[in-house]
């Protein structure tokens, strides 16, 4: 029979019941939906949280990285000038999503466990709501940015350019999904037994922004260490939409491509153990 | 085969003994490490039994049974039997260690209501929310919306968050959802335990009539046999994880009750299990029956048994008291000897009781022996306390209530003593 459900207990290596989260479509958008109105519910400022964070911090980093430290905001030599308010934006913007993204798919199934252990619903709509979740803060927040960017294209003065690069937005903003779901939704599958990971997940995340060009210009890396430093998938995705916005700046095809590699491999690994946990995980968690 | 909505064929469910969820990475190398240099797991709790690595624990073992069209089953069994355990399964929320689960349709699973219900939504919100959950679409619950605020009773409030209903309105707007679903196959664990008696009667009701009318096959887990009969005309009972019976709805009700069978005459309690510890000084070693019949009495009868205790220090004073219970686990009343007897050191102490248990209602009944001391403020002093160790029966000789039936569910398990004519 054509619609008979076999659950069974041996397992098939890699099922994700592709075809069954799709059917679910309305229950992501309803997660969605419910994970924005419950965040800003008895909120006076509402969705303009979204943009009051990221912006303070760009004032902050403007203040101590840019002005009192000094750090340069150049990625490659040259002369030419970007102002490095639009810089810290642009970093923090993406970190942002990035981290605000891997943290919250990490704990999916432990924030879920109410509903997980009482309905079934295709595990994997969880992380994809929690991922689309975000993409509206990232959303609103790169608007923001845009309106700055604008700004500083129609004041002029500045070396700002548009590009063709602009059309690898779309693709970064993906990768970066790719990226952050994947190693969320590896961490989420250990955590059902061990939450050791979960406590260094929020720590771990603070140190990576550090090792990521987003307080600091790619300049700062001194030359011997910047094929270890270009290792990180991260650095790669910032610092080409940087590339696309302003027009140039660093990339390296190789060092993109490999990026490109390791998300995918995170996101394949981070498949595999989570149609291997979500059977199960109730028995543990 | 077309109208098997249901295969469930030779299910085991496995779970390993002792501790293993919820430990830290720290734990588990520690264990290791341990195991390694052959020493004791430093991890383990002190006095904790040491299972072995291939103890396990068969939560379901080797469940086979199939559901037609329309069928309405239910599931009974004492706690710890697997009925839950097999919800889980059927509903996919975690996956058997053997056999194979054939569903023919979808499957709406209420273990509990409201699931996914969030406090800042509003009541229609939740609606959309938790139809999402239960896997209905958008378009689904927009035709229903009508009718399911009206099954809910909560028109006044729907645009309300929900963080703001009582409890009982939450309850209603929540089965009310469910009640609207439409899968072939709806699974429910004793939700219907909730809300005041007309909203349940009202459940039962539209879940019979969407049974008969429409078809569906219902499954449904209590442990109030007043619901099953009410609901299912199938049963299926579960004993430590194996089916025990399956049949009629009545005669799997009989044998479930059946399986507390009636104590022995004379009950050991030396090793019987205590739920924790009590104070030292005395413990009940045995309860013996007196009765003709042994605990198995006639109504009207006093039910007549000695206890036995051991005491390793002296007592001025000590009590004895017995809770009783109906089969369900609720309780009825206690019987009380308060300052009952004392001894000395070392003294085995044998006392004949008499309880009057004439006025219960033909059925049977559980006891919780217990020896007990108020102190200087009135709190209770537990020595020893045996949770429903013994069960006895009040079997109906034709005479009790002259003959009529006897409704326990809106009448309880006493009959009071009949009113006094004043005009004699």
């Amino acid at each position: 029979m054509d619609n008979m459900t076999h659950i069974s207990a041996k397992h098939k290596w890699f099922d994700l019941h592709l075809r069954e989260t799709l059917q679910y479509r309305d229950l992501i958008f309803l997660f969605v939906k419910r994970n924005f109105t419950a965040q800003y519910k008895q909120t006076i400022l509402g969705p303009l949280w979204a943009i009051i964070q990221p912006l303070l911090t760009t004032v902050v980093f403007t203040i101590v990285f840019g002005n009192l430290a000094g750090l340069t905001t150049a990625d490659i030599t040259g002369e030419y000038m970007i102002p490095a308010f639009l810089f810290y934006m642009i970093g923090n913007v993406c970190w942002n999503y990035f981290a605000t993204t891997l943290n919250a798919t990490s704990n999916v199934f432990i924030v879920n466990r109410g509903t997980m252990g009482k309905v079934y619903y295709p595990r994997l709509v969880a992380p994809i709501a929690t991922a689309l979740s975000g993409l509206i803060s990232f959303g609103i927040q790169f608007v923001m940015f845009v309106a700055f960017w604008l700004f500083y294209l129609i004041k002029g003065g500045t070396s700002i350019r548009v590009s063709l690069w602009l059309l690898m937005v779309p693709l970064l903003i993906l990768q970066m999904i790719v990226l952050a779901v994947g190693f969320g939704i590896i961490i989420s599958s250990v955590t059902t037994k061990y939450r050791d990971l979960a406590m260094l997940v929020s720590f771990g995340l603070e140190l990576w922004r550090y090792g990521c060009p987003i307080a600091y210009g790619l300049q700062l890396v001194p030359h011997k260490y910047l094929g270890l430093y270009l290792v990180n998938p991260v650095t790669p995705i910032i610092t080409t939409f940087r590339y696309a916005m302003f027009g140039f700046g660093f990339f390296h095809i190789g060092y993109y491509l490999m990026s490109w590699g390791v998300s995918i491999a995170v996101f394949m690994i981070g498949l595999i153990l989570f149609s291997r946990i979500e059977r199960t995980f109730m028995d543990t968690i | 085969m077309s109208d098997t909505m249901m295969k469930v064929s030779h299910i085991s469910k496995q779970y390993r003994l002792g501790q293993i969820g919820g430990t830290t990475l720290r734990d588990e190398l520690q264990r290791w490490s341990a195991k390694w240099h052959h020493k004791e797991d430093p991890t383990k709790k002190i006095g904790a039994r040491e299972y072995a690595n291939n103890e396990v624990f068969l939560a379901l073992d080797d469940v086979s049974f199939d559901v037609e069209k329309g069928e309405r089953v239910g599931i009974i069994g004492h706690n710890g039997a697997g009925k839950s355990t097999l919800l889980k399964l059927i509903s996919r929320i975690t996956a058997p260690t053997k056999g194979d689960i054939w569903l023919n349709g979808r499957v709406a699973s209420m273990l509990e209501v409201g699931t996914g219900f969030h406090g800042e939504l509003t009541g229609r919100e939740n609606i959309y929310m938790n139809g999402a959950i239960l896997g209905m679409k958008k378009r689904e619950i927009d035709e229903k919306m009508e009718d399911i605020i009206d099954f809910s009773e909560c028109r006044q409030f729907i645009d309300t968050p929900v963080k703001r209903y009582s409890s009982g309105m939450y309850v209603k707007l929540a089965f009310a959802v469910a009640a609207h679903l439409d899968a072939e196959i709806m699974i429910m664990d004793e939700v219907l335990a909730v809300g005041d008696m007309a909203f349940q009667k009202k459940c039962l009701d539209k879940m019979n009539e969407v049974s008969r009318e429409e078809g569906r096959t219902i499954l449904y887990v209590s442990h109030n046999m007043n619901t099953i009969r009410q609901l299912c005309n199938r049963c299926i009972v579960l004993n430590q994880g194996k089916v025990v019976f399956d049949g009629k709805e009545e005669d799997g009700i009989n044998t479930y009750l059946g399986l507390g069978g009636i104590s022995d005459r004379e009950i050991d309690l030396s090793s019987a299990q205590r739920n924790k510890e009590y104070l030292n000084g005395i413990k009940l070693t045995s309860v013996k029956n007196l009765n003709d019949s042994g605990w198995s009495i006639r109504t009207g009868e006093k039910l007549r048994f000695e206890i036995r205790a051991e005491a390793s220090q002296s007592f001025d004073v000590m009590s004895f008291r017995s809770r009783l219970t109906n089969i369900d686990g609720h309780s009825i009343s206690v019987f009380v000897a308060p300052d009952l007897f004392s001894c000395k050191a070392n003294e085995t102490i044998t006392i004949p009781l008499e309880a009057d248990t004439s006025q219960l209602v033909p059925g049977r009944y559980c006891l919780t022996p217990a020896l007990y001391q108020y102190d200087r403020l009135g709190t209770t002093l537990f020595y020893d306390h045996i949770n429903r160790i013994i069960t006895f029966e009040v079997r109906d000789d034709g005479s009790f209530n002259q003959g009529i039936p006897w409704v326990q569910k809106y009448w309880g398990d006493i009959r009071l003593p009949e009113l006094v004519d004043l005009r004699k």
